[in-house]
């Protein structure tokens, strides 16, 4: 789907409509920032204990309890802010916004209205047609809420979950497709993988997000009514879900209809938005600053040291790896996309003398294999010392290619040392000239008429007689020696 | 501020405002609750005879700023302790009517 | 000035307790058998307790006793406390004098009450108060109305009627109460005895059941100025599960008691003294302030102009807060529950109107209207404006006295029935103490006199934030000089 909606006018039947439209997208994304304990009490933040097993007064909402803030969730915002190249706020403060809701222990949520740690900001996000900026309008901390599970005739509450810290990054509505927006949260979440902020761990809830999608004509400055898609925790959930949420606003407005400002759910089993049943008012907040937190005043001088602890970004990561390791532009890009596998590649260019080697393997064999496999690269059994050596094995012509992927496939699946892997299958290339010779001898003899037609101009025949020689040495001939020694004995005689 | 010329207690709703607060109001103290609150939110606008342009709000009596902790994991209450203030429960978990979305 | 009391007082102070426990002359056992029979005699009249454990009382006692056989050292060891049923003590239900919260049991310490359980403290029993503190006679509350103990038919004030009253009535030696616009000190004075406010963020509130957050504090009910003195000594510091609690020195309260105030500069802001004072009051605090003169003090008459206002930023602020404070009690968690509800929403507008009383209802819709859509800014905003004027009243009025003398309420105590219905004169009693609360200053209020009723007459003594030790000196030499009550 292209940014651009041309919907031509014989698709409908008004005349009004032969229009090109344009599609705005926003997002509101909740991170979970990575503190061992929780936003405004002491209890943990790990992920998979059992329901209300990591509860305390505060985040139960006994009476009596009070909040504390965590220094820590206050620097990695802050941080975060700092990445996307925000402002951070010299002055900021908390609020409560009161709503009615089971998985509220409190019910009002501790957040930031009008006074958030950043304001603007931006991701630069690559697609086809180019790099686009999008815009951030601001970051703000709050605490998360507990998790419900809805049985036959009742629902559950676990409050493990509430009151862990949660970033919340708003965007402008600057992104024209679902796949723009889908390549944005990639981004994002490489970002605050690399600095630390996040584990971005989709699967435990790491990251969720709320989507708000209109469509205007071309022309029209400005932003048609908008919908809003609530809670979806996939990346690819969100690309679906807009995918298909602006193909309907698109034919809503098409067929001459309007578009309805709702709030809508995203369906993964059938696929479709649908508006959600709302049984009450637009919701009045009433947000009034939270009482029992102080403000958060932070200086210049902080913010600065805070920044020269940053880890190095992708971008800059890109640049010096080319540099460093003298790998192309474009290796570079495919490696620093994930943080593990740019980490996984330096530990490994380090221990070898052919970093594009490294970086070879690692963009052909290793993601291969670690997709079909369902699995990360940490922690994969190919150590970056291994595949160093194996690298080194291939450049010293022990071995060639094919028997060099064999290698590595033994090792991806079992681990262990290259050397012996080769030693023990008998997978070492014969490099010996003597051995060669009583090869190609035979060869020579056994395939007359290649012989001819290689001395008769035919380049091909060479291929042919090489691989005669491999078959014949059941793979373990250096495929170049051989190359080469075929082609001076054929000159000679 | 609303209509200076509105009678006192019109301005406050009080079923409607009940209902904000999730408090399941009688027609009998709908009516009382108008009356007495209505005289209250004549009295408070008081406030408004004022002049507030140049002053800051008070939310804090004594303002300091960054009361923090430091980032650490403190042992909270017992699960049996907490479910046994739970009005009903499951499987460790709070059990409430069914929620529909 | 001596007590006009139709009952006798039979209880020590806790000073005076400490001496004997120390001394040996008395055990802390026998103490609290002494109490629990004084609450026997007196409660079924007063109501003042809601809840007493005899055998936990004397079990508590009994292990104070043998710690202090083995040389354990404690400000309070063995001597009895009464605890507002506002604050949690763990293990302790803490209903909050309302039926929603029935059924809950704290699992944790107030943070004010474990530093008393460290000194060694008894917790004897739970006292009876106005609903989640909202009201100035202890008429709110879901179990039943606590009587004053000088006249039966009169309220004891509010919201920390029930320790007020057992602490006058001689049920109790001690007790903790919570002043949010006056909590404390117009039960003090409604009851006659000893009622302090500490400064905002002087006490920890962390397990104090939130009314108003930017206004609540702990407070204490004594028969004397010194009891005060000690209590606050052990209560006080920043707490690091209370944001809101200040990080500054706490002196020892009880060695800057003095007889005399030479050299100290009162206030006495006219404001306090306009019409709709009953005589009686205003004589016995004219007096009570001319006594002051005579020890030393030099008086001056100054203003506080806001004081007018005070009432209704109260109103606007309070409520707003408490609307979103009582917001968590909704069945989900712990108390009663609404059993026949199909969907959350009804279940928790069920369980509000069945477990909250008539005052609490009426101050959770005004808050939840002050904060809402449209009226915001005119109300809670404004009144968050005013409330830094009437600061500032304070702070310049601070500038030229140590502390301020002021009438603790308009009116002695009241028979029962006489304002229930009408709240807004309800909390137009509470114009001379919400002032403290809202600018963050500390208060005391003490007994200065009787109307001719027999009914007791509070005098108030305002200071600075942080400087308790003014207040209480003031008090302090004022009490030795009327010999109203004990050292």
């Amino acid at each position: 789907m292209t940014a651009r909606q041309t919907v031509k006018n014989s698709e409908n039947k008004n005349p009004k409509f032969d229009v090109d439209y344009r599609v705005s997208i926003g997002l509101e994304v909740h991170v979970q920032l990575k503190t061992q304990s929780k936003m405004f009490c002491s209890c943990s933040t790990r992920f998979g204990a059992a329901p209300n097993t990591n509860v305390c007064p505060v985040c139960l909402g006994y009476p009596g309890a009070m909040p504390v803030m965590n220094a820590d969730a206050i620097r990695l915002t802050a941080l975060s802010g700092l990445i996307i190249g925000a402002s951070i706020s010299g002055y900021s403060k908390f609020d409560r916004k009161s709503y009615f809701y089971p998985d509220m222990p409190k019910n009002y949520q501790i957040t930031q209205y009008d006074m958030p740690l950043c304001l603007g900001g931006g991701v630069n996000v690559d697609m086809q047609e180019g790099s686009k900026f999008v815009r951030v309008r601001r970051i703000h901390l709050e605490e998360d809420v507990a998790k419900n599970m809805h049985f036959s005739s009742s629902s559950g509450v676990d409050f493990n979950r509430a009151g862990v810290p949660l970033m919340e990054i708003v965007t402008e509505p600057d992104m024209d497709s679902p796949e723009e927006a889908y390549e944005f949260l990639r981004a994002l979440k490489q970002m605050l993988l690399y600095g630390g902020v996040s584990e971005g761990n989709l699967e435990e809830g790491n990251v969720r997000c709320d989507v708000n999608c209109s469509v205007r004509p071309e022309s029209s400055e400005v932003l048609g009514t908008k919908t809003e898609l609530k809670n979806l925790n996939t990346f690819k959930g969100v690309l679906n879900a807009l995918k298909y949420e602006v193909q309907r606003q698109l034919d809503v407005v098409v067929s001459g209809g309007t578009v309805g400002q709702e709030t809508r759910r995203w369906d993964m089993d059938k696929g479709i938005t649908y508006a959600m049943r709302s049984k009450e008012d637009v919701h009045d907040y009433r947000y009034f600053p939270e009482p029992d937190l102080m403000p958060v005043a932070l200086s210049a001088e902080e913010v600065d040291i805070w920044k020269n602890t940053l880890p190095e970004m992708p971008r800059e990561r890109h640049r010096r790896l080319v540099e460093q390791y003298s790998i192309p532009d474009y290796d570079a890009g495919v490696l620093v996309a994930d943080k593990d596998v740019a980490d996984y590649f330096e530990t490994a260019a380090k221990l070898s003398s052919n970093p594009k080697a490294v970086s070879n393997w690692i963009m052909t064999e290793m993601l291969r294999l670690l997709d079909e496999a369902h699995r990360e690269i940490k922690g994969t059994l190919v150590t970056p010392r291994s595949l160093a050596k194996l690298i080194d094995l291939v450049d010293a012509k022990t071995i060639h290619s094919t028997a060099a992927k064999e290698v590595f496939a033994i090792l991806f699946n079992g681990g262990g040392d290259p050397e012996t892997i080769v030693k023990e299958r008998g997978l070492a290339q014969v490099s010996d000239t003597t051995e060669l010779k009583k090869y190609i001898t035979q060869v020579i003899s056994e395939n007359a008429k290649s012989v001819e037609d290689y001395r008769r101009g035919k380049k091909a025949a060479l291929q042919f007689l090489v691989g005669q020689v491999m078959r014949l040495s059941r793979g373990k001939a250096n495929p170049s020696m051989v190359g080469e020694m075929l082609t001076s004995k054929l000159t000679d005689s | 501020m609303n209509d200076q010329d509105a009678k006192p207690g019109q301005d406050i709703d009080v079923a409607y405002v009940a209902r904000l607060a999730r408090l399941q109001l009688s027609d009998e103290e709908v009516a009382t609750f108008q009356g007495q609150l209505g005289d209250i939110v004549e009295y408070i606008r008081k406030i408004s005879e004022l002049d507030l342009s140049d002053i800051e709000p008070t939310s804090h009596a004594h303002p300091v700023h960054n009361v923090t902790r430091k980032d650490g994991v403190r042992e909270g209450l017992a699960h049996e302790e907490v479910m046994a203030n739970a009005p009903s429960s499951r499987d460790g978990q709070f059990i409430v009517p069914k929620i529909v979305e | 000035m001596t007590s006009n009391a139709s009952f006798e007082n039979r209880l020590p102070t806790v000073t005076e307790a400490v001496k004997q426990l120390v001394a040996g002359t008395c055990t802390s056992e026998s103490l609290v058998e002494q109490v629990l029979a004084e609450i026997r005699t007196r409660d079924d009249a007063l109501n003042a307790y809601r809840t007493v454990d005899e055998s936990s009382a004397l079990e508590q006692a009994r292990a104070a006793d043998i710690a202090r056989q083995e040389g354990r050292q404690g400000r309070m060891l063995g001597v009895p406390v009464a605890i507002k049923d506002v604050l949690n003590v763990q293990g302790q239900t803490c209903t909050c004098g309302s039926k929603i919260l029935e059924s809950y049991v704290a699992p944790y310490d107030a943070t004010a009450v474990a530093k008393l359980r460290e000194e060694g403290a008894v917790f004897v029993g739970r006292t009876n108060m106005d609903e989640f503190a909202m009201g100035s006679s202890s008429e709110n509350s879901a179990y039943g109305v606590v009587r004053n103990p000088h006249q039966h038919d009169c309220v004891p004030g509010g919201s920390s009627g029930g320790a007020a009253a057992a602490v006058a009535a001689g049920e109790a030696i001690c007790g903790l109460g919570t002043d949010t616009g006056g909590s404390v000190r117009q039960p003090a004075a409604f009851c006659g005895c000893v009622g302090l406010k500490p400064s905002y963020g002087r006490v920890s509130r962390y397990g104090l059941t939130a009314f108003a957050s930017s206004l609540d504090q702990v407070g204490t009910l004594t028969r004397s100025v010194r009891d005060a003195a000690l209590l606050l000594g052990i209560m006080s510091g920043v707490d690091s599960m209370d944001s809101t609690s200040l990080d500054e020195p706490v002196p020892d309260y009880t060695a800057g008691l003095k007889e005399d105030l030479s050299g100290f500069k009162i206030g006495v802001p006219q404001e306090y003294f306009t019409s709709g004072i009953d005589p009686e009051v205003e004589n016995a605090v004219r007096m009570a302030i001319e006594n002051c003169a005579k020890i030393g003090a030099e008086i001056r008459e100054i203003s506080l102009p806001h004081t007018e206002y005070s009432v209704a930023v109260y109103c606007v602020i309070a409520t707003a807060e408490a609307s979103a404070n009582l917001a968590r009690f909704d069945g989900v968690r712990y108390g009663i529950r609404d059993e026949d509800a199909d969907d959350p929403v009804e279940m928790y507008r069920r369980t509000r109107a069945q477990g909250f009383g008539a005052e609490v209802k009426r101050r959770i819709i005004l808050g939840t209207y002050v904060l809402s859509s449209g009226y915001h800014d005119a109300y809670y905003l404004s009144a968050q404006k005013v409330r830094t004027l009437i600061r500032r009243d304070f702070e310049t009025a601070f500038d030229e006295c140590d502390a301020l003398l002021t009438p603790c309420t308009p009116t002695p105590a009241y028979r029962f029935g006489e304002k229930v219905d009408d709240p807004l004169q309800m909390y137009l009693g509470d114009l001379f103490t919400v002032t403290a609360n809202l600018a963050g200053i500390c208060g005391i209020t003490l007994p200065c006199g009787y109307t001719g009723g027999g009914l007791p007459i509070g005098l108030q003594v305002l200071g600075p934030a942080f400087k308790e030790e003014n207040i209480l000196r003031v008090a302090h030499a004022y009490e030795q000089t009327a010999a109203v009550g004990k050292s």
